[in-house]
């Protein structure tokens, strides 16, 4: 419908045009014992200037599964788009909805199947496992992923990132025993407290993160939302 | 010796800043009549807002040949509507998701539409207003504006509708949309001092007829030197 | 001389080394070390008896607030006052050098500094470097003359204007000026406007943030007010981040005796320090 060239099979073809753009925000993702947080700020930026400030980056997959994505925001709303008609494969093809593992290598296969263009965007994918234990799934832009206890991405990354280790992983605080444990050992109250406080002290310090934060607490009840204030400089 | 194909065109003629508010119960979209070529102002009545149905209205900035190619697909579609005649019509959002799946499509094939668009309209009695841009990037919120006016109108739009919760009426909207106009004709060099509004209500929807700002330039006096 | 030594060359102004750290920049694989750019809204207004200059006082490191209370209005002469946007370091040295121009220009000619002086020397100095001083300064200051209010660009072009702005967030500043500015403002007035410029940049330019500064100068008097405004509340933390004592783990102990002998003894008497500390 859109073909209004010809094509360029004989012509080398000269790219100037850059299709990537960085559009701030930051997500948190937390795996307690029978829950799982996981948290975006609401501000989307482009350049110097702020879009939307209500624009929370975080995607609900499905009723028990919720995706966290940042970076280039026309990739994560195509991602969204497209993991979302998958599930829907899924379900027609399964008769049952994904579990979180199952949207977890789904969403790994999907981002690889874009190795030589990637999808310019950092995932969280948080939800419960089939035995009912919060789950955190990280990923870089081309579909590597782990399962982990926490990770921050965005733009506070590398500021949240430390502080996680040092509060939930309790890493260089005197014991050197290796946690086998892919939750952390908090009540869900104590983890949506950390995140709040997490997101106040990266907007003080980031400039892409800020105007408020959505946090998603995820149980066997379903996702319950919490919306917390930031400063919005 | 062949030269590499170019697919991607720089934008020729083109037109800058769209803004658009929300008020209670409707939307409305503003652009000047401004076609500039590079620098030169080539068209000056140039329509940058158009309605697409009793529903949808859409804005552009960027280069006005994409978005003519644009809008033809567009009512094509609005056509087709019409002849099925079965009471379906393109909603705000539908037609949103549309033109960002087109703009992320072409700018994937590294052929962007060197566009911004303002989406506006009415989804479920509720007002609606959407951006997109050329790479595809697409988001919603209350007040907004492409090109110069993200910097120089979005400011005041934001304070206003702050001021009053986000909710305006729509003679408030009209007037910080005219403030808005007036100010980018002073500090926008591609802007123009002729614009025109798109408005969607209960009653539906239309493209207004072009108005003129009414400028004030009695500070030139005061300036005396460069010292 | 011989021609082994290149001679230095007379008049002009050498820009050798720019050339020679571009091609390091291209070819040599060489970063030059990053200043901090103030990402800045700075403006200033005149009103019926003087001047407002405004500022923000966040200073970025590219995505990083470096500091969340800076100093962006700078002192030139009690009577002049000058924002300044750009590289922090640039903006800071360029305004001290030229108040120590006109304090010794003061002194010489025992007359009050005028603003025009200041601006002189700050566009010469800007232009001799082309632009890598960078350096967008708003000036402001009343004289004999009365009130006067220029905008500098680093390049070293200057515009005297009733209302300036400039900075990443000029344009949000200055579309409230175009919005509300009007001759011959009270104090008050011209306060509130400037203040509102800025806290539009606070809010819409992410290069600027935290409080609004403000400093009014009129015929009699140069008042610096920072805070004018705290635009952004810093969010209250919930939990307790301290950590307990001991969380340092000890690995090892060990002790070392130090062998020492007492070669004098000496006796001395302590005063109470209360009467001779103070502070001034």
């Amino acid at each position: 419908m859109f073909e209004t060239r010809p094509s360029s099979v004989q012509h080398p073809t000269e790219h100037r045009f850059n299709p990537y753009e960085m559009n701030g925000g930051t997500i948190v993702g937390v795996a307690g014992e029978d829950f799982a947080v996981v948290a975006s700020d609401t501000r989307l930026s482009e350049g110097y200037s702020i879009l939307s400030r209500d624009n929370p980056h975080l995607y609900q997959v499905l009723p028990k599964t919720v995706m966290g994505s940042v970076g280039f925001h026309g990739d994560c709303i195509t991602f969204n788009k497209t993991l979302q008609i998958r599930l829907r494969m899924y379900e027609y093809e399964n008769n049952k909805k994904a579990s979180t593992p199952a949207v977890a290598q789904l969403v790994s296969t999907m981002l690889y199947s874009r190795r030589f263009f990637p999808y310019y965007v950092n995932t969280i994918i948080a939800g419960l496992t089939n035995d009912g234990q919060g789950c955190v799934y990280s990923y870089d832009p081309v579909g590597s992923y782990e399962r982990e206890v926490y990770r921050a991405g965005g733009s506070s990354a590398a500021l949240i990132q430390p502080l996680l280790d040092s509060q939930l992983g309790q890493k260089n605080q005197g014991s050197f025993e290796l946690n086998r444990s892919y939750t952390v050992k908090m009540s869900k109250e104590e983890v949506v407290a950390l995140v709040k406080d997490i997101y106040t002290s990266a907007t003080e310090r980031d400039i892409y993160t800020g105007d408020a934060v959505f946090i998603n607490v995820i149980t066997k009840d379903g996702v319950v939302t919490e919306h917390f204030k930031l400063r919005r400089d | 010796m062949e030269h590499p194909k170019q697919q991607t065109q720089n934008p020729m003629v083109t037109g800058t800043s769209v803004l658009g508010i929300q008020f209670d119960g409707g939307v409305l979209i503003a652009a000047d009549l401004l076609g500039s070529y590079g620098s030169m102002a080539q068209m000056r009545q140039l329509q940058r807002v158009f309605k697409v149905n009793e529903k949808t209205v859409i804005g552009a900035s960027g280069d006005y040949s994409d978005y003519q190619f644009l809008l033809e697909k567009i009512m094509q579609k609005v056509n087709q509507d019409n002849c099925l005649n079965d009471g379906y019509v393109y909603k705000p959002k539908q037609l949103f998701s549309w033109c960002t799946r087109v703009l992320y499509n072409r700018r994937s094939n590294f052929d962007p539409l060197w566009n911004r668009l303002v989406i506006a309209g009415l989804e479920n009695e509720q007002p609606f207003l959407g951006c997109v841009d050329l790479l595809g990037n697409a988001y919603q919120a209350p007040c907004m504006a492409t090109g110069y006016g993200n910097y120089l109108a979005v400011p005041i739009m934001r304070e206003f509708l702050e001021k009053h919760n986000n909710r305006i009426t729509e003679a408030q909207a009209r007037d910080v949309i005219d403030r808005c106009m007036k100010l980018l004709y002073y500090r926008d060099g591609r802007a123009y001092d002729k614009y025109s509004i798109a408005i969607v209500t209960r009653e539906g929807s239309r493209v207004e007829e072009c108005k003129e700002l009414q400028t004030n330039w009695s500070v030139a006096s005061q300036i005396s030197s460069y010292d | 001389m011989s021609g082994l030594i290149k001679e230095p060359e007379v008049g002009g102004f050498s820009f050798e080394n720019c050339k020679r750290n571009e091609y390091l920049m291209t070819k040599g694989g060489f970063t030059v070390p990053k200043a901090i750019k103030t990402g800045t809204t700075i403006a200033g207004v005149i009103f019926k008896d003087g001047v407002v200059l405004g500022a923000d006082t966040r200073a970025t490191d590219g995505n990083i607030v470096a500091e969340k209370n800076c100093h962006k209005i700078h002192y030139i002469a009690p009577n002049i006052y000058c924002c300044g946007a750009g590289t922090a370091a640039d903006t800071e040295y360029t305004t001290r050098m030229v108040a120590s121009q006109l304090e010794l220009h003061r002194l010489n000619s025992g007359r009050q500094v005028r603003v025009v002086s200041a601006n002189r020397l700050l566009r010469q100095y800007l232009f001799r470097y082309q632009g890598h001083v960078s350096a967008a300064l708003v000036l402001g200051g009343v004289d004999i003359n009365g009130p006067y209010l220029g905008s500098i660009h680093p390049h070293g072009s200057s515009d005297r204007l009733p209302y300036v702005t400039m900075g990443s967030g000029s344009l949000a500043a200055m579309a409230v000026f175009e919005d509300r500015y009007k001759p011959d403002m009270s104090e008050e007035e011209a306060k509130e406007l400037v203040a509102d410029g800025i806290r539009a940049g606070i809010f819409n330019d992410l290069g600027s943030g935290s409080n609004v500064d403000l400093c009014v100068i009129t015929k009699d008097r140069a008042e610096m007010i920072r805070p004018y405004h705290v635009a952004n509340e810093r969010g209250v933390k919930q939990g307790n981040y301290l950590y307990k004592r001991e969380t340092t783990q000890v690995l090892k102990k060990f002790e070392k005796k130090v062998h020492y002998e007492v070669m004098s003894t000496n006796v001395k008497e302590i005063r109470p320090a209360a009467e001779t500390m103070e502070i001034a």
